[in-house]
């Protein structure tokens, strides 16, 4: 088991042929991902990597993908997801940084009242190790293993993935819900899905500032999740009012800083660590 | 992005909110023509700065004959505005703002935020205006009022009557908030705003809702279809680091230690501040190099770092998903040479490839440390910034 994607998951790729697209495409394919075809409007009926290519979501339905990669640029995913959403693809991956946030607003809504899971925009993605990568993470750090992963970010994810494959704890699957102020999943979405999964024993939350993603998480973590969870948040020395990178990593009128989430967290029972390269460590105790 | 005072009343207008006319002026030539346009015999002048607390520091200031405006401009026009929202230089002041005074009755306190938690567009009234609303909403959080706005129904009668009844308006105030309500929401939605604060939104001595200040902050991420928005920034309001670094694509945000930092992704980049500190070291900026650390881009970032006389030695820490360490290395190589770098830089290559890039950073006989564990690397170049 895992969460979201595993071998049988069949995956559209919309804006298939644009070269972002073209080159994760690849290495998801090589990774053995099921990627059935793509979307991008002008091209149907022609082959892109082997697969087919259609004008638009509604057409690659003879093939039943159950789950949508988005890499078109931020001024359409609007449309793109909105589009896989009409269709009914129940688990839709938005990598795009850039995306509007009155854009993200509407989109949000709209999938929440359609049952649709969206992931990012502005994230890695989602893998889950030796069975399916949806996204641009590279897959050879990556371990199938108990350890159940969710970041904000793309590249402290990485380093939360080597540390727990290099100690041989290994991943059950990871996902980057993304930097950005509205993003489809929060961390209390991704928390349920781990806390229900049977080959999850541990979950490392990586958080960074802005926001109270990270608060309201904690107050679900100890309400309704039975598994340790480990922290870090990023962003400890980061000035206030000033966005740091992602669109949502800004403190805002003193609101969301690196402290008051970990005291949060650790209030909730959450093993937080105040340096990134003991996330692990602190892991393989909590599970010793 | 954030707008002048000037810029933000040019939008209110364009969307009926209730606005004073308003001139500006850049030289004291041009005050008398301002007070006469404008007329009356009471004028408010207002340093046009991105900053707020320009009252306390004197940069808003009551005037009613000519000689104080002239002086009130030739004390302001060319320097800079330092109050408790900017850093010890201060923002440059290069426009003042003209408008009648007004009198009031009451101030109230009007703002519209995205709000992360309730997915939605929250509007945010209080009968406490004029003051900061955080500190009221710490000691007094039943005097702020919130009415969250789905994007999908649109702003409703009903709520903005609520907010109304909560503000004690009477029946001809509350059309007027109505109208205000429907309109605010429509400009934030059109112009892909982030935040506008109304603070004061008055009642005039005549009974009319006016608003008497007001505050612009633009999603960055739209600016791209709104371009007539995108000409109102003002770089010389913004650190020209930060700038330069936007102009390439490149996220920085200077700060006060001296170990430069070079990093891909945003979160990574945060993390090795945190590290530094942890360490006990004094990270100098926060620099998001991107998932393609190409020659052209290290490049840049070098020179934006190298910009900041404090910077002592540069720490890289690149996590190589996609993107070979080797390539990396040749580019990190190329950016050290092309630079002439004469500070240490010590760099932390992890994950693709990262054996064989480290190798060509040692052989390359520049002054580059090379360690692949992040820990030894942060320590290297806190002991090279003593």
């Amino acid at each position: 088991m895992s969460i979201l994607v595993n071998k049988s998951t069949k995956v559209l790729v919309q804006g298939f042929t644009g070269s972002q697209a073209t080159l994760h495409s690849e290495q998801s394919i090589n990774y053995g991902t099921n990627i059935i075809g793509g979307v991008t409007p002008g091209k149907g009926g022609t082959e892109h990597l082997g697969k087919p290519v259609f004008n638009s979501v509604a057409e690659s339905m003879e093939l039943q993908p159950n789950a949508a990669l988005i890499f078109v640029p931020a001024a359409f995913c609007k449309d793109s997801i909105l589009e896989a959403a009409e269709q009914g693809i129940p688990l839709i991956i938005c990598i795009t940084e850039g995306v509007p946030t009155m854009d993200m607003l509407v989109v949000k809504n709209k999938i929440d009242q359609l049952g649709i899971t969206l992931i990012g925009p502005n994230c890695p993605g989602i893998i889950t190790p030796d069975e399916a990568k949806l996204g641009i993470m590279p897959g050879d750090i990556h371990k199938k293993g108990r350890i159940g992963i969710i970041s904000r970010s793309g590249t402290l994810t990485y380093e939360a993935v080597k540390q727990t494959t290099d100690l041989g704890l290994g991943q059950s699957s990871c996902v980057g819900i993304g930097g950005d102020p509205i993003p489809g999943s929060s961390f209390i979405d991704m928390l349920a899905l781990f806390n229900d999964d049977p080959d999850t024993d541990a979950i490392i939350m990586v958080g960074e500032i802005g926001g109270n993603a990270e608060e309201e998480a904690a107050k679900y973590i100890s309400n309704h999740v039975n598994k340790p969870v480990i922290s870090y948040i990023a962003g400890q020395t980061a000035p206030s009012g000033k966005r740091m990178g992602h669109a949502g990593a800004i403190i805002a009128g003193g609101k969301g800083t690196a402290e008051d989430k970990m005291k949060t967290l650790q209030s909730a029972g959450v093993h937080v660590v105040d340096n990134l390269l003991e996330i692990g460590i602190r892991t393989q105790q909590v599970l010793d | 992005m954030n707008l002048h005072e000037y810029q933000a009343k040019q939008i209110f207008a364009d969307y009926n909110l209730p606005v004073s006319k308003n001139f500006l002026v850049t030289n004291s030539k041009e005050v008398k023509k301002a007070f006469n346009v404008i007329g009356g015999d009471k004028w408010v002048m207002k340093t046009q700065v991105h900053a707020g607390g320009r009252g306390k520091v004197g940069g808003v200031k009551l005037i009613d004959n000519i000689e104080d405006g002239i002086k009130f401009t030739n004390q302001w026009i060319g320097k800079r505005l330092i109050s408790k929202q900017t850093d010890e230089k201060g923002q440059p002041v290069s426009v003042v703002m003209v408008e009648p005074c007004i009198e009031i009755e009451k101030e109230l306190y009007l703002s519209a935020v995205v709000d992360r938690s309730a997915k939605a567009i929250s509007i945010i009234a209080s009968g406490e205006g004029g003051v900061n609303i955080e500190e009221v909403a710490e000691t007094n959080p039943e005097k702020i009022f919130y009415e969250k706005i789905d994007l999908i129904i649109g702003p409703q009668p009903y709520q903005a009557r609520r907010l109304s009844e909560a503000l004690h308006l009477d029946a001809q105030q509350s059309n007027e908030f109505w109208n205000l309500f429907k309109n605010l929401v429509k400009m934030f939605v059109d112009c892909d705003m982030s935040l506008v604060e109304i603070n004061p939104l008055i009642i005039t001595s005549e009974g009319h809702l006016h608003c008497l200040d007001a505050k612009v902050n633009l999603d960055s991420n739209a600016l791209f279809r709104q371009s007539n928005l995108a000409n109102m920034r003002d770089l010389s309001q913004e650190d020209p680091q930060e700038c330069e670094a936007s102009n390439h694509d490149l996220s920085y945000v200077s700060l006060d230690g001296n170990i430069g930092c070079m990093v891909n992704g945003a979160g990574l980049a945060m993390g090795t501040m945190d590290t530094i500190k942890f360490y006990g070291g004094e990270p100098a900026n926060f620099l998001d190099v991107g998932g393609a650390a190409t020659k052209e881009r290290v490049a840049k970032a070098f020179k934006i770092i190298l910009n900041d006389p404090k910077v002592k030695v540069i720490l890289v820490n690149i996590f190589g998903g996609i993107v070979r360490c080797d390539l990396i290395a040749e580019g990190i190589i190329a950016a050290v040479k092309e630079t002439e770098l004469v500070i240490p830089i010590v760099v932390r290559l992890e994950g693709n490839n990262s054996k064989l890039g480290s190798d060509m950073l040692q052989k390359s006989s520049l002054a580059i440390e090379s360690d692949n564990d992040l820990e030894n690397a942060a320590k290297k170049a806190i002991l090279l910034a003593e």
